[in-house]
């Protein structure tokens, strides 16, 4: 028997078709959001093979040249290419962002879930120390940590990293206290598990369906707080590729009417926070069609 | 109204623990990271006397207990200290440029409110269809703008190629400060001295500022505002309203609106924080001679006492529009009690 080509995509198409049927806006919201997702991590992987040019040669063609020609994106004014100092860029911004999100949703639900399963007055202080966190301004935290850090790049990580642990903490901890009402926690206590077994085996794996989705929301959060601070000329020494700084050094040509230098970065920080932000949502709706709805 | 005034009270007291413990972050923050302010302001190279001097003037150097008990005691005197690099109180510096950034935010907030909430309950009167869809996909595209980019580009649109609004400062060459200067809010100042052409300068040079902060915002209010519509459109007071043959639109703007604003409001508080960040990079951006600048110049200087204090002012401000949220919450809904 012989398939065709058509065929064998047919298969994904139905499926796509399918999902989308069944739920509806948020399928393609999803999808999208993958989409972009998945082909801004491509680019940084394989950014040796798509930027033309090496984002640090200063011989890469006039200096301050309008987009077109050799240079998708224009020059800068080390004459620079854009583009290829893009493709890198996403390099530095993913990794900071991402690398965040996973520090701060490790230490945000351990603490969640040991403070909501053991309560008393440590709970207490933590959840008061953990909602002045939330409160205050994230942004302005991130500043103070990395103007003390100095730069680096796992320095501006964990400070972007420290203002986003809250989130997680008021999640899981409110879960947890919810999940440790439930009769299979007090059956497992009853047939002698430790506190270690039921917040492993039993809290731990209810808490972490809703996570991933606020996961996703705080990676493309965070995106923003990293291109922020740089943008602000903190966070990472001038060595690196990196999106905010360029948008930074771009501002300065712009009552020149330099609009390339600022558009396209800057483009490219909303599309890939879109993306995650979109992936975030689709998500949201799909597993849980009531926790955005706040 | 006895209550009221027991809410109102009980809930001032509540802010008293919020404020240290956001007072002792700002401190562990500062003051017991890695890196000595002292050997950072004078340079890697300082010999070690004088960075031994410094820290001695400065009180660095005693146990940290007392250093945290001395801090709590000043702040608590709104005493800021002094600043390291300029021979200026930190409470001076901070009062010239507060109200820059209150005038910022305020219009800002101002701009959002009047663009999220109006959008967000059309979209929730006119529910799935194209347009609800549109103003939903606004709202998700909004957020995901960074602040700093949206300015730059609406500086590049309306003040380089349109050219019809400045894109930096808070008045234009011709207009000196001096000859109004009062309470430092300077539509306030050029009100009260009656200067119309200094009035004209000091609002076109907001426009894009506060537009920038607030379009960036709205899309958490279009978002809000039609989650809560969506739930109040469904209550039995509007079925009825209908049925007694109200106008449609006076029914969604006003009953309905008014209802699901209360919810808003104290989403409101939370959103003070994203406001506040906000403004720090809009000031950047516009070169807005607020706080924010004031903070970041301060950390290029490494001038720690005004570092601590911008960001305490900054704390108190989040405390206090917490607060005030809530006392409004209160008075307009009177089934929020203690």
């Amino acid at each position: 028997m012989k398939y065709s080509m058509a065929q064998g995509l047919s298969c994904p198409v139905r499926f796509f078709a399918r999902m989308g049927r069944r739920y509806g806006v948020e399928w393609w919201i999803l999808c999208f959001g993958a989409a972009v997702v998945l082909a801004i991590i491509l680019m940084a992987l394989l950014s040796p093979l798509v930027a033309p040019f090496d984002p640090y040669s200063q011989e890469a063609g006039p200096q301050l040249a309008a987009p077109g020609g050799p240079h998708l994106m224009g020059t800068d004014n080390l004459r620079r290419d854009v583009w290829s100092r893009i493709v890198f860029g996403s390099q530095t911004i993913l990794k900071v962002s991402v690398l965040a999100a996973v520090i701060s949703s490790f230490f945000g639900i351990f603490l969640g879930l040991v403070s909501g399963y053991a309560g008393g007055l440590a709970d207490r202080i933590l959840s008061l120390v953990m909602d002045a966190v939330y409160v205050f301004p994230g942004l302005i935290l991130a500043i103070a940590l990395a103007a003390m850090f100095g730069p680096g790049v796992l320095n501006i990580t964990f400070a972007v990293a420290v203002i986003y642990i809250p989130t997680y903490f008021r999640l899981v901890r409110g879960q947890t206290l919810a999940i440790k009402q439930e009769l299979y926690v007090e059956a497992a206590r009853a047939l002698g598990a430790s506190s270690l077994t039921i917040l492993g085996r039993y809290i731990f794996p209810n808490v972490i369906a809703t996570t991933v989705v606020v996961f996703t929301l705080n990676v493309a959060d965070a995106i923003m707080i990293e291109a922020a601070l740089t943008y602000l000329g903190l966070g990472l020494p001038p060595s690196i590729v990196d999106w905010g700084m360029d948008l930074a050094m771009g501002k300065k040509y712009l009552p020149s009417g330099m609009w390339w230098l600022i558009t396209f970065p800057g483009m490219m920080i909303s599309v890939l926070a879109l993306g995650f932000t979109m992936l975030g949502e689709g998500l949201a709706e799909i597993l849980n069609p009531r926790l955005l709805e706040r | 109204m006895k209550n009221l005034f027991r809410y109102i009270l009980t809930r001032t007291l509540m802010t008293i623990p919020m404020v240290l413990i956001l007072l002792t972050i700002i401190f562990v923050v500062l003051r017991l990271m890695p890196g000595d302010p002292v050997s950072a302001m004078l340079g890697g190279h300082a010999p070690e006397k004088v960075i031994e001097q410094k820290r001695e003037q400065l009180g660095l150097n005693r146990p940290m207990h007392v250093q945290y008990a001395d801090y709590i005691w000043k702040v608590c005197h709104m005493d800021l200290g002094e600043s390291m690099v300029l021979q200026q109180e930190v409470t001076v510096a901070i009062a010239e440029k507060l109200p820059a950034t209150i005038e910022l935010t305020a219009f800002g907030m101002l701009i959002t409110l009047v663009i999220g909430v109006l959008l967000g309950a059309y979209a929730a009167d006119k529910r799935r269809t194209i347009r609800d869809s549109a103003i939903r996909l606004y709202g998700i595209v909004v957020y995901c703008i960074p602040v700093y980019w949206l300015g730059l580009m609406l500086q590049l649109v309306f003040g380089i190629w349109l050219d019809w609004l400045p894109i930096a400062g808070r008045t234009g060459p011709r207009i000196f400060a001096s000859d109004f200067q009062n309470t430092g809010f300077y539509l306030v100042d050029t009100l009260l001295v009656r200067d119309w052409e200094a009035f004209r300068d000091v609002l076109i040079h907001l426009v894009l500022p506060s537009f920038t902060l607030g379009l960036t915002l709205s899309g958490i209010f279009v978002r809000l505002t039609r989650a809560n519509m969506l739930d109040v459109l469904k209550a039995d007071y509007i079925l009825a309203a209908e049925s007694r043959g109200i106008p449609h639109g006076r029914i969604v703007y006003r009953h309905a609106l008014m209802n699901a604003f209360i919810p808003i409001l104290t989403m409101m508080g939370l959103q003070v924080a994203l406001l506040m960040a906000g403004a720090i990079l809009t000031e950047t951006t516009f070169s807005w001679p607020g706080m924010g600048r004031l903070l970041l110049e301060r950390i290029y200087l490494r001038d720690y006492p005004t570092i601590q204090g911008v960001i305490i002012v900054f704390a108190l401000m989040v405390a206090f529009i917490s607060l005030l949220v809530d006392i409004i919450y209160a008075i307009v809904d009177p089934r929020i009690r203690y």
